[in-house]
């Protein structure tokens, strides 16, 4: 940085740390001190002890809402996958429909989770648009049930996480050197085997990034499930309301200690891998 | 030179910069006189962009000083210097306009609107680009806006003006058009002007003298005729134009001429110092001053003489370069114009090549 | 368009026909002027919007809601774009714990961040209140404005700063002349992009609303649990409108800033 030279008087100035301090100093004692603190219940409600994660274990409550939570969260990322690769494509591809393609993303993207996830409430619901269109096509006598039930939470989960897929592999694809596509064909490769063998091994960094992203948003997703999912198949942060609806503190800072440590050692097992640390690096000088 | 008095002395006194022990000035002196158009020269890494922030006050020696007109500013920030600086992508602010940005440092001086709008009138007046003052910087050319840098760079009045390697990112027939109007703009000026380029070319056609530089120490300073004429070492004589290399063994001092033998030919060169005999040495010519013997062309100077080979002829435009070989080996360059009176030698023609005593100096 | 083509551009078809879908039916509902939620509606109406407007048990929650986002956006920019001019000079290390801290929102889980500040906030009375919700909302919205000034400040060829202090300019005043103008479209988006969260947050505003706080989500929410009422689908289409307003701004001033930069 060009001001560290002339400055006669020391070596580095304080300006930039006093820059910065008054927003650490407030995230620090609005955000970072009570999450730590409200953790620290795990290990000293009611006494110091780790019997909280001990029982966990044997704890078949929890064990079926983690591994319960866990599943939606493949699926829900292998789904976003399966859609949104081509959409990626398409957005990178289609010259002339990027821009309605771009707006059918985003359109979405900027709504907020309450209102999607109630969107689908409408949709799936006894007298949604699903039933009623299936009712009158003949090719159901009752309506089905849809809402409330797991298959209701993914889809809606799908739908919400869509866009976090596509847009990190569009980057990704729009940053392959068009060249190198057509040094392949050149050399005979066929479509398909050009996009298998070239377009979609140097896709793969932005296809990191995105099933990352989507898994760690899906393990701690609240609203949607709530609201579409049954209610026998809670994720675990719906738990971990509950808990603190019934006062349960140690438990509940038990559960979110694990559900924060899982994605914390999701997105740290990845962070080696191409394109990961692009996806989180901040643009500094 | 115009105007002595208009433009600021620079002395640079064992100037030093070092990052992590590496040294990218290893000690600079030099003294830049009032009103002088002096060039540093060098390759990248060579210390004269960083000599360059130094006078600028963008970076802070580690050891040394820095005078202008006999005043140390080394501890004066680059804000109060009053230097005027032009940077190699222009460094035009892009939210505002030209006039904008040509009254910016006049604006700091407190300047009163009236006068300011006065003075950038002026000022794109005198880089030819009168009206241009709505625009914005991106809506201008390359050359444009590098004469707005110019004129941003003046408009206050600066006793000193610093360029570093502003012609850079144009095309040959801009930068050379852009050097003539720099050369017209210091004559007009007369303040001191001292700019930085890697391209010998450039510096040979605009400065009154030139600081040749590598690895951070100066190698030679002197007027282009004088760095060209008579380097001081192998590496200015190859890093300014191109330079015949010839290996040779001392054999005698007559005066100031040194006799040395080369392929078996006693050549003499001019030599400053006092090389013992049987030392080797190198001697140094321009291929432009060699002739070929059996052409229209004599001389009653001394001259040296040499047998050689022609293995490749190149037709150059304006020029026809021969690359010849002497019988110890040595590749040798010969240029001549290009005319339809001249014969083009041949490859694998045997010739006799001659050139003046006085165009070869030992290095 | 040929044979190969088709189907491959039919089924991104029908994914994007999935993604915008649901969003279209909410905005139609609101026009239904049947009292169940079906669809398509029976009759067309402006029914839900009156029900809206008319009613002080939704607007109060909406003024609420606009009230905290703005104080949220003047806390969030101030803090972050500060923060971020920081954060930009700070050698290696620091820059990366301090970007850590400030970052951490967007990959901690929403549920873990608001029940630690409701188990922090139900301590000092900042539950059910304003303030509490404009305090917990700052931390969340902060990423956004740290994320986008800082992609502007980098997009600055330092070479203008350096310009600017040999045409005279104090460092003082070069960042108010020079630097601030160039980062305004990232402030700008980043302020669009905090009055979005606040506003349309509801996981935290859950536990911190109480009873006297209660943000427009969180009024959505309640009804939702207890009955089906279209209302919802009117208050729905106007937050959509509201956000991709906001949003296309943010968008559109992106765009400007990257094409005044390119010269």
């Amino acid at each position: 940085m060009i001001m560290s030279g002339w400055d006669a008087r020391g070596p580095k100035s304080l300006m930039p740390l006093l820059l910065a301090a008054p927003l650490l100093a407030f995230m620090l004692a609005f955000y970072a001190l009570p999450v730590v603190t409200m953790l620290m219940r795990s290990v000293s409600d009611p006494v110091w002890s780790l019997s909280h994660y001990a029982a966990l274990p044997d704890d078949t409550v929890f064990q079926k809402v983690f591994w319960n939570t866990l599943y939606t969260s493949v699926i829900v990322t292998v789904g976003t996958l399966l859609l949104g690769y081509p959409v990626a494509l398409a957005l990178v591809r289609a010259r002339r429909w990027a821009p309605l393609i771009l707006i059918l993303i985003l359109l979405p993207f900027w709504t907020s989770v309450l209102v999607r996830s109630y969107a689908w409430m409408v949709l799936m619901g006894r007298h949604g648009l699903i039933n009623e269109a299936l009712l009158a096509a003949g090719l159901l006598e009752q309506p089905l049930r849809i809402l409330n039930t797991p298959l209701a939470t993914q889809i809606a989960m799908v739908h919400i996480l869509l866009p976090y897929m596509i847009l990190p592999i569009a980057n990704a694809l729009r940053q392959i050197d068009p060249s190198l596509a057509r040094a392949a064909s050149g050399l005979g490769a066929t479509p398909w085997r050009t996009f298998r063998q070239v377009v979609l091994p140097l896709s793969m960094p932005g296809v990191a990034a995105g099933v990352l992203l989507v898994f760690v948003l899906a393990l701690g997703f609240y609203i949607t499930p709530a609201m579409v999912g049954g209610p026998r198949e809670i994720t675990l942060s719906m738990l971990i309301a509950q808990q603190v609806d019934q006062l349960n503190w140690g438990y509940a800072a038990t559960l979110s200690a694990v559900l924060l440590t899982t994605a914390l050692a999701i997105i740290a097992a990845c962070y080696r891998l191409p394109g990961i640390s692009n996806a989180f690096r901040m643009n500094t000088r | 030179m115009a105007g002595a008095g208009r433009g600021a002395a620079v002395s640079l006194t064992g100037l030093e910069k070092s990052y992590d022990r590496v040294a990218a000035v290893a000690g600079v002196s030099l003294d830049i006189r009032s009103g002088e158009f002096l060039t540093l020269l060098g390759p990248s890494g060579s210390g004269k962009t960083t000599t360059l922030m130094m006078i600028a006050g963008f970076e802070m020696p580690t050891a040394g000083d820095i005078a202008i007109d006999a005043k140390s500013v080394v501890a004066m920030p680059p804000y109060r210097r009053n230097i005027g600086m032009v940077f190699q992508n222009y460094a035009l602010f892009p939210h505002l306009t030209v006039a904008e940005n040509i009254g910016f440092p006049l604006k700091q001086r407190g300047v009163a609107k009236a006068e300011r709008a006065k003075l950038v009138g002026e000022a794109l007046e005198l880089v030819h680009l009168p009206g241009y003052g709505e625009r914005y910087p991106r809506q201008l050319s390359g050359g444009q806006q590098q004469r707005v840098a110019l004129a941003r760079a003046i408009v206050f009045k600066p006793r000193l003006l610093l360029m570093d390697e502003p012609l850079g990112a144009l095309d040959k027939q801009l930068r050379e058009n852009l050097q003539l109007e720099m050369r017209r703009l210091h004559a007009d000026l007369g303040i001191t002007f001292i700019y930085v380029t890697h391209d010998q070319e450039e510096a040979l056609t605009m400065s009154d003298r030139i600081a040749v530089m590598n690895e951070g120490l100066v190698a030679q300073v002197g007027r282009p005729e004088d760095l060209y004429d008579r380097p001081s070492s192998r590496f200015v004589a190859g890093f300014i134009g191109e330079s015949n290399f010839l290996p040779a063994i001392v054999r005698g001092i007559e005066d100031d001429v040194v006799v040395a033998e080369c392929d078996g030919a006693l050549l003499r060169a001019l030599c400053p110092g006092r090389p013992a005999t049987g030392e080797k040495v190198m001697l140094t010519t321009r291929p432009e001053r060699l002739r070929f013997t059996d052409g229209a062309w004599s001389s009653n100077a001394p001259q040296n003489r040499l047998s050689v080979t022609v293995t490749e002829a190149v037709f150059a435009g304006e020029r026809c370069r021969y690359m010849l070989l002497a019988n110890d080996g040595t590749a040798m360059v010969l240029k001549e114009p290009s005319s339809a009176a001249i014969r083009r030698r041949a490859v694998g023609e045997q010739a006799e090549i001659a050139w003046s005593v006085a165009d070869t100096i030992l290095v | 368009m040929t044979a190969a083509r088709l189907l491959p551009a039919t089924v991104v078809g029908l994914i994007l026909l999935f993604l915008a879908f649901p969003i279209v039916v909410v905005v139609v509902v609101s026009f239904s002027s049947a009292t169940y939620l079906t669809f398509p509606p029976p009759a067309f109406g402006l029914r839900w919007y009156s029900a809206y407007f008319g009613s002080e048990d939704w607007l109060r929650p909406t003024w609420l809601s606009l009230w905290v986002a703005a104080a949220t956006v003047v806390l969030a920019t101030l803090l972050g774009t500060l923060a971020a001019l920081g954060i930009a000079r700070l050698p290696r290390a620091l820059r990366v714990v301090a970007a850590g801290l400030i970052l951490s929102p967007l990959i901690v889980p929403v549920i873990v961040v608001a029940i630690g500040i409701y188990y922090a906030f139900s301590r000092y009375g900042l539950v059910g209140s304003p303030i509490g919700l404009v305090l917990a909302h700052t931390c969340l919205a902060v990423p956004f404005v740290v994320t986008s000034v800082s992609a502007s400040l980098a997009g600055i060829d330092p070479r203008l700063e350096q310009a600017a202090l040999s045409l005279g300019a104090t460092p003082g005043g070069t960042f108010f002349q020079v630097t601030l103008p160039l980062i305004r479209p990232g402030v700008l988006v980043g302020a669009l992009f905090a009055f979005i969260t606040s506003f349309d947050e509801l996981v935290v505003a859950l536990f911190l609303s109480g009873s006297g706080a209660v943000t427009l989500p969180r009024r959505m929410w309640d009804d939702l649990r207890f009955q089906i009422d279209p209302t919802i689908a009117a208050v729905s289409t106007l937050t959509i409108v509201l956000t991709v307003l906001l949003m296309g701004c943010a968008h559109l001033l992106r765009k400007r800033a990257e094409r005044m930069r390119t010269a």
